[in-house]
């Protein structure tokens, strides 16, 4: 499906209001990992919602990203208790393994690293999500081990 | 106040012989000015953190003349330290769903929605699921009133209720001026009851146990009880609901690893209490009220770390648009940064108290209002550790 | 607004006003100023920079004064300590996120962030600089009519709102969030790359140095100082009753002579006048629209489309080639007063005067910044040459005389230069709203029956004014037999200024739901006289008063129609034969380009 199929099929099932922007957005980027510039277009004509206004509205959200990312994308919570519980160690193995730095993403397109605010796990911290599915009691071995499974189920 | 002990409570979770859609069945048989009574009578105050009185806002709600209404339930639970809307919304998602019927049914509202936060969408298939056995139930006790859920992308601000709508209507999550409050232009600009998870699994209670049983917990501020989120430098870190009313060397004594040294009460823009002030300080309306986030450190932690987490949290989550909030939270930021790397004098310190005074008095909204709670509360307790 | 009062109390001194007012409103009723800077009187309120915060008796947080409504028993202190501090500190906050240059700034001097600094004794700043301590900003140059230099942006967002609820554009917008948000287009792109119309409404709001035009200053100075140069300088009819404002006069006043003087002072070669252009666009115009007519009505042919509609704004011009390009053919061909001009000054002109074309510098002062782009357009060049090579906007005209050092008040009236310098009252109307209209009515209704428009004093009075979408219509009557296809037809009329007001009054002819045969669209609010390159600040009550100063230069003049303009029957005889003629048409007339809408 190309992007313009997704926007329309999506548009088609939230309606061509202002309201569903939002879910027509995050539809995309469930799709896509991220909102690319003919995306936006195309959401922009279909709602009929300026360019401009789509992107500053995309922008705003931190899930909603419009820059490439990769087939998953990690965020490590970084806020408060996962910093007291050691998210910099998980932060630093999963910066290793991948060969790539935090807000970066593999050459192989499959993983982008990136941090979070608090993810609402602070008692079972460190805590990561790739794409919605959520990895609480990390340790750094164990969340290599969650990326190397994804890497093995990733084609 | 008579000290009282801290009293593990279980309504919430509780589930023995718990079928919350008998409870809406019985409710939808009652009228519904005396519902809304209900709720004023139990003081059932928003367990989000703003605490406003539940009924009321009903009540206001309810008055207004408007064929179109919503019932929102906030479920962008984005406080740093905040984790028991997630644990609500997994466990008894029917509670809260009785409690937007009820809501609805009382109001006189069609539509409710549920705005859950992005970084909870792992739950989006459980909720969607109880949802649609839940809507059918609605309808066949002959209520037409129809709950959906949206999903929010990752802004702390959202959790502030004009953001919330803003987001929902497709915009940036910024939020609006006040008034109009929500209960006469909210959603759409139509009246809107917006409840918090908690508050509406405890509307649920209150319809099934009466608001008496309710009312008799906590104190005159504080009613009934409240789930709290504990984390941080604590052997039981989980979630605990506790009867209110308790003062934090009580919570301490349950809670810490005895070598508790301060508690964040309230998550970021909470208030951080130091040990020489946990017995003289209440957890609730008439000390420092709470979402229901108790972070716990003890002595290994430095402030200033803390305070630094939280600035950056802020800096990163306002939503931008006020000049207080998002200069402020930088200024303060960079501010404590310049002290500590000696470029500025600690006296500077006092400057930034005077800022973050103003981001209370001027900013637009609860986010930038707050910043100065862990600010001044921490800076004012562990001065040495902010400059040195 | 409501009739129910409200009755509260302002430092103590009581006031009643009407239900829905605001406390910042309330507070003027009583002459207490307090200070804004989102706010502006054009744009729904925004509530966001704070600066009018005001203590409310009985709350705990400082309450924003422009976007508060007044209640009933309200007790407000606009001047106490609390608020004292509070403002100051946020003005201090908003000059550590401004790249506070003054001296270099394009604003000085006529800067809102700068007047509240000197007000409340900012001195030193406390805070940290936040403008050089982040690697930001460059100034973007791309447009040929507008730079945007982010690094003095406050955020106060009149801009943004001002491109999407006055001008249906929403080329600006807000991006991102907390520490990182920011003022920007689609994907950050330079703004010549965006859907921007060049109005420069968003400059004309903007209460810092963050948004101006692109000033070509020093450029026109270099011209006027080299002698083997002949620079000759056009005016727009709006500049002349509102060139007095930044001079120090109020707003209304006309200066058309006082400006002559000016620029002759300043060393231009001719001065000259668009409102001579003005008049040959009408005959171009009128013509083509009666041509229109008469194919379509007559000849039933197909191709011709109507409604026309004016194309003498370029703002709007580019607004509809994004917008409706399955439109453009209803768009006059027309150029605009300014190219039309500056086409016949490198040839016209030149040969009545023995001039090479080449050294010749074409230079028009305008309320506009879309001019700028417009005589950039590659379209713009019939002469062989860039037809105009400079636009200055009636505020750099300004600055120049005070670089001048001239005392503007004392200046002699004088009279334009000739070739070229003479015009009608219907030329000058151009500047306001409706005014194309009523000179093309005014023009054509004569050429159709040899008599005058029907109305008292030739004022048409039912296109006037400031409703943004206005209606007319003129039955015709007594047509001479060339046109009596016309006899009896009502001439259907509609006049939109400001971008949405066109944008809806264009969709419903996109919708097939007007039958209009002519359409008058200015992009501007209150058409040019409120343009985009006007004296800062703009606003409903100095629109008005520069329109009431425009319709008094009219009805002052004793030529009132464009085709008794002698100059104008000059050149048709002596160099373009008639309208719409051959020459017109390679001179005179343009094409336009569909661009994106998105």
């Amino acid at each position: 499906m190309t992007v313009k199929e997704l926007v329309n099929e999506l548009v088609e099932k939230h309606g061509t209001t202002h309201n569903s922007l939002m879910p027509v957005l995050q539809g995309v980027v469930q799709q896509e990992r991220y909102l690319s510039e003919e995306a936006m277009l195309t959401i922009a004509e279909a709602l009929d919602i300026s360019a401009a206004e789509v992107y500053g509205t995309a922008s705003f959200y931190t899930f909603l990203d419009t820059v490439p990312r990769g087939k998953n994308v990690i965020r490590v919570c970084k806020t408060i208790s996962c910093h007291m519980q050691g998210k910099d160690e998980i932060i630093q193995a999963l910066e290793d393994a991948l060969k790539i730095k935090v807000g970066e993403t593999t050459d192989n397109k499959r993983f982008t690293l990136l941090t979070a605010n608090c993810l609402g796990w602070c008692h079972k911290g460190p805590v990561m999500l790739v794409n919605d599915e959520v990895y609480p009691e990390l340790t750094p071995q164990k969340a290599v081990e969650i990326i190397q499974e994804y890497e093995r189920n990733t084609k | 106040m008579k000290d009282k002990k801290l009293k593990k409570v279980d309504l919430i979770f509780e589930c023995n012989d718990c079928k919350p859609v008998e409870v809406l069945e019985k409710t939808l048989k009652r009228d519904q000015d005396e519902i809304i009574l209900d709720i004023i009578d139990s003081g059932l105050k928003g367990r989000g953190g703003a605490g406003f009185p539940t009924g009321l806002k009903w009540k206001f709600t309810k008055n207004e003349d408007s064929a179109i209404k919503y019932v929102i339930c906030n479920a962008d639970e984005g406080e740093p330290g905040t984790f028991k809307d997630r644990e609500i919304l997994s466990r008894v998602p029917e509670k809260i769903f009785v409690g937007m019927a009820i809501c609805g049914y009382a109001i006189g509202a069609k539509e409710g929605f549920l705005y859950l936060r992005g970084e909870y969408n792992f739950l989006l298939k459980d909720l969607n699921a109880t949802l649609d056995k839940f809507n059918a139930q609605v309808k066949d006790l002959g209520l037409d009133f129809t709950i959906s859920i949206k999903s929010g992308s990752g802004a702390y601000i959202c959790g502030e209720e004009s953001a919330l709508f803003e987001s929902m209507e497709g915009k940036r999550g910024e939020p609006r001026n006040k008034p109009p409050y929500p209960t006469v232009a909210g959603y759409n600009s139509k009246p809107t009851v917006i409840n918090n998870v908690e508050t509406l699994a405890y509307v649920t209670m209150i319809c099934r146990l009466g608001a008496q049983q309710f009312k008799d917990m906590g104190t005159n501020d504080s009613r009934g009880s409240k789930v709290f989120s504990v984390s941080g430098d604590t052997p039981i870190a989980g979630i605990y609901e506790l009867e209110l009313g308790m003062t934090v060397q009580e919570f301490v004594n349950e809670f810490g690893d005895g070598d508790t040294k301060a508690v964040q009460v309230g998550g970021a823009s909470g208030s951080c209490v130091p040990r020489k002030n946990f017995a003289d300080t209440i957890i609730g309306f008439e000390g420092i009220p709470t979402g229901g986030s108790m972070m716990i450190f003890n002595s290994s932690r430095s402030m200033y770390n803390v305070l630094h987490d939280y600035l950056e949290f802020f800096a990163e989550e306002s939503c931008g648009q006020c000049s207080p909030c998002r200069i402020g939270c930088q200024q303060l930021l960079k501010g404590i940064e310049a002290v500590k790397r000696k470029e500025r004098n600690p006296q500077y310190l006092e400057d930034l108290k005077k800022l973050a005074a103003t981001m209370k008095l001027a900013s637009k909204c609860g986010l930038g209002q707050s910043v100065a709670n862990p600010f001044t509360s921490i800076v004012d307790n562990f001065k040495e550790e902010i400059i040195y | 607004m409501s009739e129910y009062l409200v009755n509260l109390k302002i430092n103590d001194l009581s006031v009643s006003v009407p239900e829905g007012t605001t406390i910042l409103d309330a507070a003027k009723k009583l002459n207490f100023r307090i200070p804004t800077l989102c706010h502006h009187p054009d744009l729904t309120v925004a509530g966001n920079c704070r600066v009018c915060v005001v203590e409310q008796k009985g709350s705990r947080a400082l309450v924003a004064s422009c976007a508060t409504p007044v209640s009933e028993g309200m007790e407000i202190f606009t001047n106490s300590r609390k608020v004292r501090d509070a403002r100051k500190n946020v003005i201090e906050l908003l000059l550590s996120e401004h790249n506070a240059d003054c001296t270099k700034c394009f604003k000085n001097g006529n800067c809102e962030l700068q007047d509240l600094a000197s007000e409340y004794r900012v001195g030193d700043h406390v805070f940290i600089d936040l403008v050089k301590t982040s690697a930001r900003h460059e100034i973007d140059i791309s447009s040929p009519a507008i730079q945007k230099d982010d690094s003095k942006c406050i955020r106060c967002q009149r801009c943004v709102r001002t491109c999407h609820e006055i001008q249906h554009v929403s080329a600006l917008a807000v991006v991102n969030k907390g520490e990182h948000q920011a003022i920007s287009t689609f994907l950050n792109k330079p703004m010549n790359d965006v859907v921007c119309t060049n109005c420069g409404q968003c400059i004309n709001r903007c209460p810092t140095g963050a948004l101006a035009e692109r000033s070509y200053l020093d450029q026109v100075w270099d011209m006027i100082n080299d002698e083997t140069k002949h620079v000759i300088v056009q005016t727009a009819p709006a500049v002349r009753v509102a060139l007095a404002e930044p001079l120090g006069f109020d707003p209304g006043n006309r200066v058309t002579h006082k400006m002559v003087s000016a620029l002759k002072h300043i060393g231009f070669d001719s001065v000259l006048d668009t409102d001579f252009t003005a008049d040959l666009t009408i005959m171009e115009e009128g013509t083509e629209l009666l041509t229109r007519l008469k194919k379509a009505l007559v000849d039933g042919d197909k191709s011709v489309k109507l409604p026309m509609t004016t194309s003498c704004s370029p703002g709007w011009v580019k607004f509809i080639e994004h917008t409706y390009p399955s439109l453009l053919d209803n768009v006059s061909t027309c150029k605009s007063p300014q190219q039309m001009f500056g086409a016949l000054a490198k040839t016209y002109y030149a040969q009545k005067k023995g001039l090479k074309a080449q050294d010749i510098v074409s230079v028009s002062i305008m309320p506009c910044t879309a001019k700028k782009y417009e005589a950039d357009r590659p379209e713009m060049r019939d002469s062989g040459y860039k037809d105009v090579d400079y636009v200055l906007t009636t505020r750099e005209l300004a600055m120049m005389i005070k670089q001048a050092g001239i005392d503007f008040e004392s200046l002699p009236d004088m009279e334009y230069d000739r070739i070229m310098g003479d015009s009608t009252g219907a030329a000058v109307i151009f500047g306001a709203t409706g005014g194309v209209m009523e000179a093309a009515l005014r023009t054509a209704y004569e050429i159709v029956t040899g008599s005058e428009v029907p109305f008292k004093n030739l004022d048409i009075l039912p296109v006037r004014g400031f409703e943004g979408v206005r209606e007319a219509s003129v039955t015709i009557d007594g047509c001479t037999p060339e046109w009596s296809f016309l006899e009896g037809v009502e001439l259907k009329c509609a006049i939109a200024h400001g971008l949405e007001n066109a944008y809806q009054l264009m969709k419903a002819v996109y919708e097939g739901k007007a039958n209009y045969h002519f359409i008058e669209i200015m992009a501007c609010p209150g058409g040019c006289l409120g343009g985009g390159g006007q004296p800062i600040p703009t606003n409903e009550e100095i629109r008005s008063k520069r329109a009431q100063a425009i319709y008094a230069e009219d009805s002052g003049l004793p030529l009132r129609k464009s085709h008794d303009n002698p100059e104008v029957q000059q050149l048709y005889k002596e160099f373009l034969g008639a309208p719409l003629g051959h020459k017109s048409h390679t001179l005179l007339h343009t094409h336009y380009k569909g661009r994106k809408r998105y």
